[in-house]
């Protein structure tokens, strides 16, 4: 078995895709028409194109239990995923002087360091670099 | 103090959380110390030999200590932290083009056939597969 792709819930495909491609900085992989309303769509990292896949999944508008249990991690604040990042630091002056708002600033957590931000299509994020 | 209370009621429960386990599992700055300069040590030096004798001289402190520290804060020892590192920089040197023997000796290892070995079993292809899949994955 092989990690190919992780999904994320997202409230709306095309606004995430703008954000995780304009403002995190991730590549377009797949686009497939699926229905009306909804796309396969996925991101990949841009230092690593051939590697895990995030899929922007619009769960929470056709499932009501998925909706839920979006809103209840955003609202307590805690992050849906995490991404690795060389400097904590770098990526939230980065992704603050993009307008990105964050809940938990860069922190020092032990052997990591960690800050969490809106992803504006209902999740927190968090990013973290080994220490 | 007014900006303290407003400070408090603007933490979520996730921030909550974390100082709460922070304080829990990280008390002790110096042990933590310890670990990070290790592993940086490891960082800068992964292509030399390395062993356990030589990390704990360098922080001044016990070899089983520095073992058990090590892995209680990384979750891996020194030693498998270290081959982790080698192998991740070898994929990068392959996909470069970095010849497969090249390849074995700048990251560290002393035989292509124990690095080869070690490779697939950690990779899941052989160091020859992996660098004909990222170089026709490049040209695609």
């Amino acid at each position: 078995m092989k990690v190919q792709v992780i999904g994320i819930p997202v409230l709306d495909q095309e606004k995430a895709l703008q954000f995780y491609t304009e403002k995190l900085g991730f590549v377009k992989k797949t686009d497939v028409p699926l229905s009306e309303d909804s796309r396969w769509l996925t991101v990949v990292s841009k230092e690593e194109q051939d590697g895990p896949e995030v899929l922007l999944e619009p769960s929470p508008n056709h499932f009501e239990p998925a909706k839920a249990y979006q809103k209840a991690l955003y609202d307590a604040g805690i992050p849906y995923t995490q991404f690795n990042v060389d400097n904590v630091q770098q990526e939230y002056d980065r992704l603050s002087g993009l307008g990105v708002e964050f809940s938990v600033k860069p922190t020092d957590m032990g052997t990591v360091k960690i800050a969490v931000f809106n992803d504006t299509c209902g999740n927190n994020i968090q990013i973290v670099q080994m220490l | 103090m007014l900006r303290d209370i407003s400070l408090i009621q603007n933490m979520t429960y996730y921030f909550k959380e974390i100082t709460r386990i922070k304080s829990i599992c990280y008390p002790n700055k110096g042990q933590i110390e310890t670990v990070i300069g290790t592993r940086h040590y490891i960082n800068n030096n992964f292509d030399k030999e390395l062993n356990l004798d030589m990390l704990s001289h360098i922080r001044f402190t016990s070899k089983f200590h520095l073992l058990r520290l090590f892995k209680k804060y990384y979750g891996q020892t020194p030693k498998q932290y270290l081959i982790d590192k080698r192998i991740e920089k070898a994929k990068e040197l392959l996909t470069g083009g970095t010849n497969i023997s090249d390849t074995c000796f700048c990251v560290g290892f002393e035989s292509p056939s124990s690095f080869c070995t070690l490779f697939k079993t950690r990779v899941g292809l052989t160091p020859s597969e992996f660098q004909k899949r990222a170089t026709f994955t490049k040209s695609a």
